[in-house]
């Protein structure tokens, strides 16, 4: 079990968090004005890198706050976690 | 065999307290601190088990956890299904008997021995109080670390700075020092869950065996396990021993043995000294020796063969954490790479250290290999792994597959890496090109009991929800159904009424008179603030933003995917006020996704969500004499049709209680949904029932909601289905701005006209009730397969208020259908079904206003 540093709560383990998948996607301001292989590319399709990754999680059973996170996807290592609208370190 | 106890020794056993047990029926004596295994050499008892698949006599082999032979189950003092006997400790009154490997559960299962969870944090966690464990621990300690020490064994260090549980194992390590652990007591167990900093394993090494003919028989043992036996428990396991080694570790047995007294033959394999065999059975006799080229001598009367092939590094639940091996030339065996995660350390002989060199030997080289076992547990043999390298198999992965070699309780720890390497030696390839297969957590086997510790019987791992007003059900004999976690009337049947003649009644009192259903299991989300409104329109398809205080609105939520996700009815409570509300199931999705919206995308909005469904009991009154029946239990709200329309709420006192009224309907008839604190749940629920409402449940409730043709979401929906392909495009509102899922509505996909739509579909015959999920297709006699589907039922009753069956189901083009007939296969040929509009009753709505 993965132990988790919500950057409100502090260290957690993995089952109080949910994730939240790929970070850094914008819900595009004019969504109409997409063309159909635009809106499924923002709709479907997601990174999927071995190595650091930059994703979301919520602290479900906690204080239920989205933050943001670059995790490892090889090793499975949080290398940073921090709050929505703060720059990833590094 | 002729094991014996000897008159002295043995730093384990306690001399002075003899323990009887019984073991196939046969009472026996031991010691305090004997195991039953050694318990059992000591009594001269060969033969513990016979084997799971070829049914031959099994003996103790090993001391350890590592052992593949010899399986018993305990039935005293507490029942174990099979467990090793090197692994039982012997008490007072153990009953235990022989059993094949594979252990079997009784249908009357016996009281099992109590657990309980415990929690830990701990800087250092120590596995394997040995010298290096302790060594660790105690420099540890001295740092003023924190440290938790564990042993699997009845030993372990104790030293006032340290923390240290014994008889405890180590089941499973797990991400960033998590580690659950399984500690034995007489009264009862412990599983603890340990969050440490730092990991140390040292759990030391496993001897490995090496195969030769007939190498399962009873007294062919690992020369360490017969040390540990001498030493250990004062039990000399066989008199006249063959000692047949690859390594230096066997040199201080010799003098051990011999002084016990025993007669010991060294047949050392790094001077070509072979054991290609024994004789005897149960228990061996003589053995078969011969040096490469030579001639077989046979040498007689033998009863032990104490073989050592060398120390295999004991690091199964550090390659579960990703440590990586590497091969050793110099101990012929795989030590860990150094590779791994940062807070777990390998010390002692589980790093490779201290270890005798070995030269590698893992078969004897014979013609027959049929009974050179490598994995006894499994009657595994080396013909066997070279039977599936010859079908083409070439990963020792896909070889454990085949043989199922390493799958067995002990996980292989005596056959891995003999199977590795006898299958790279069988390819070709040098020594080490692929290691031993994985093991996976728990190490050893932990029985469920101490998984579940105190979650057993009603105290189930999943909460039972229940409403204000369950006793009253339960009084009622109602019979429950769960929704998610929630236990919800099905049907109230009276005496001696079934399903279908209570469902009936409940329908035609809400049809006839007036029906009472407990709807507090719906969501009800309160979502504020002065941006409420301008939210909602963007999580609903229609507006909700001009939605007047007092009014009621039905919506529909869509994923980003443009399928319908959740629906329920918003009611405005205040400008900056709205009460929400989901389907039973979808409370927790959607105020996950309003927080997940309004946290991620528009941190702008001002507004708040508090989940609020348990905080408001709900009694749905419908029926025609709904008015009636509020009225009587007492109200200061005027219930008039025209001063309290439709889809309007009302906020006054009822029964004597705060309440909050809703007119809103999910039967077609007239409704008064009461909202009041869950407090008066009960409280209005039996007023309302006093006023002659009939309690119906949710079967009813579905019912009558299809003759409506309401959908249920995730009964008409399930993930694939847009609002129009219900017949539901009037309540997408597109001109109102951006809503989640709008996008989606003009996708290609979406907007193709031989979607699956939701018809009506009623049956030829109208007393045939089609099961729910029935396949739908155009054709009476639709020809050979593959024959294409229409669509399929996604709601199907018996309607007493129509007198006849109905469904509603999904199909392709369906409104185009309107009026065809078509078909599904019945038993006794097809089935006729007319395809209407998905509305069967009260067309004009007529009878919401009563």
């Amino acid at each position: 079990m993965l132990l988790i540093r919500c950057p409100w709560c502090g260290p957690r383990d993995e089952i109080e968090f949910r994730y939240g998948g790929q970070a850094g996607l914008t819900y595009p301001a004019d969504a109409e004005a997409l063309s159909d292989e635009a809106w499924a590319d923002y709709l479907f399709m997601r990174d999927n890198p071995k190595g650091p990754f930059h994703e979301r999680w919520m602290h479900t059973a906690g204080c239920r706050r989205w933050f943001n996170a670059v995790r490892d996807t090889s090793t499975y290592r949080f290398l940073a976690t921090y709050r929505i609208g703060e720059a990833p370190p590094g | 065999m002729s094991g014996r106890r000897l008159p002295e020794g043995g730093n384990r056993i306690d001399r002075t307290r003899p323990i009887r047990f019984t073991f196939d029926g046969n009472e026996y004596e031991g010691f305090d601190g004997d195991t039953l295994a050694s318990a059992l050499l000591a009594s001269g008892v060969d033969v513990v088990c016979v084997s799971p698949i070829l049914g031959r006599p099994r003996g103790v082999m090993s001391a350890g956890e590592e052992e593949p032979s010899a399986f018993v189950e305990v039935r005293e003092p507490w029942f174990e299904p099979v467990v090793a006997a090197t692994m039982v400790e012997l008490v007072d009154g153990l009953v235990a008997r022989g059993r094949p490997g594979v252990g079997v559960l009784p249908t009357d299962p016996p009281p099992t021995k109590p657990a309980i969870h415990r929690h830990s944090h701990v800087e250092t966690l120590v596995i394997g109080s040995g010298p290096a464990g302790s060594a660790a621990a105690v420099d540890a300690a001295d740092r003023g670390v924190r440290v938790l020490l564990i042993d699997r064994g009845p030993d372990v260090l104790e030293d006032d700075a340290i923390r240290s549980l014994r008889r405890t194992t180590a089941l499973g390590l797990y991400d960033d020092g998590f580690a659950v652990l399984h500690q034995r007591g007489p009264e009862h167990d412990t599983l603890w869950h340990v969050r440490a900093g730092r990991v140390i394993l040292a759990t030391g090494a496993h001897e490995r065996p090496i195969a030769f003919a007939d190498n399962d028989r009873p007294g062919v043992m690992l020369a360490g396990a017969v040390a540990r036996y001498v030493r250990d428990f004062g039990v000399l396991p066989g008199e006249r021993i063959v000692m047949f080694t690859t390594n230096d570790s066997t040199n201080e047995h010799m003098g051990m043995l011999m002084d016990a007294p025993a007669s010991v033959v060294s047949v050392d394999a790094r001077e070509g000294g072979f054991v290609v065999g024994v004789d005897g059975s149960p228990a061996i006799t003589a053995v078969r020796l011969a040096r490469p080229g030579g001639q077989t001598r046979t040498v007689e009367p033998i009863d032990l063969v104490a073989v050592s092939g060398g120390w295999n590094p004991a690091i199964q639940l550090a390659r579960a954490m990703g440590v990586g091996l590497r091969f050793d030339e110099r101990l012929a065996t795989y030590v860990p790479d150094g590779t791994g995660p940062d807070w777990l350390e390998i010390v002692g002989a589980a790093a490779g250290e201290g270890l005798p060199d070995a030269i590698p030997l893992w078969s004897v080289p014979a013609d027959d290999l049929s009974r050179h076992f490598v994995d006894l547990q499994r009657d595994q043999t080396v013909k066997d792994v070279l039977d599936a390298v010859k079908g083409g198999l070439r990963s020792v992965e896909h070889v454990k597959r085949a043989t199922y070699i390493g799958t067995a309780i002990d996980q292989g720890r005596t056959s891995g890496t003999l199977t590795a390497e006898i299958v790279n030696t069988a390819l070709g390839w040098e020594l080490g090109a692929q290691g031993p297969t994985n093991a996976r957590p728990p190490y050893v086997p932990v029985p469920f009991s101490v998984l579940a510790g105190l979650d057993r019987g009603p105290l189930l791992l999943d909460p039972v929800r229940t409403t204000p007003m369950h006793e009253a059900h339960v009084e009622r004999n109602a019979v429950f159904e769960n929704v998610g976690q929630w236990k919800r009337p099905r049907f109230l049947p009276l005496e001696g009424e079934d399903l279908d003649e209570a469902v009936t009644r409940e329908c035609l009192a809400v049809r006839e008179s007036a029906g009472a259903l407990d709807a507090s299991t719906l969501g009800k989300i309160e979502v504020v603030g002065p941006d409420a409104g301008v939210f909602l329109d963007r999580m609903y398809t229609n507006r909700m933003s001009n939605l007047p205080v007092g009014s009621i609105r039905y919506g529909l939520m869509l994923g980003l995917d443009g399928m319908v996700f959740d629906d329920g009815v918003a009611m405005r409570l205040a400008e900056d006020r709205y009460l929400i509300t989901t389907t039973t199931g979808g409370a927790a999705p959607v105020v996950d996704r309003f927080e997940e919206w309004l946290q991620t995308e528009w941190p702008d909005l001002r507004v708040y969500c508090t989940s609020v469904t348990e905080q408001w009991a709900v009694v749905a009154v419908a029926g025609p004499d709904a008015r009636d029946v509020v009225e009587e239990i007492g109200t200061d709200v005027d219930l008039s049709a025209t001063s309290f329309p439709w889809m309007t709420w009302r906020e006054g006192t009822v029964a004597g209680v705060p309440c909050r009224i809703c007119r809103v309907s999910f039967t077609g008839e007239l409704s008064y949904e009461l909202h009041v604190s869950a407090w008066h749940g009960l409280h209005v629920w039996n007023a309302v029932l006093d006023e002659g409402a009939v309690p119906y449940g949710t079967e009813a409730m579905h019912l009558l909601r299809a003759e409506k043709g309401y959908i249920i979401v995730g009964q008409e929906t399930d993930g694939t289905v847009t609002p129009d392909d219900l017949g539901m495009g009037w309540i997408v509102n597109p001109s109102k701005g951006d809503f989640v899922g709008k996008r989606s509505l003009v996708r290609v996909d979406t907007i193709r006209s031989d979607r699956k739509q939701l018809v009506g579909l009623l049956p030829q015959d109208g007393d045939l009730l089609m099961a729910e999920g029935t396949q739908v297709v155009a054709e009476a006699d639709p020809g050979p397969p593959p024959v294409p589907v229409l669509g399929h039922v996604t709601s199907s009753y018996r309607s007493p208020t129509l007198g006849r069956t109905f469904a509603l189901a999904l199909l392709t083009g369906g409104r185009k259908l309107r009026g065809a007939t078509v078909y599904t296969p019945g038993r006794t040929g097809p089935i006729s079904l007319r395809v209407v509009d998905p509305i069967f009753y009260d067309e004009e709505d007529k009878r919401r206003d009563g």
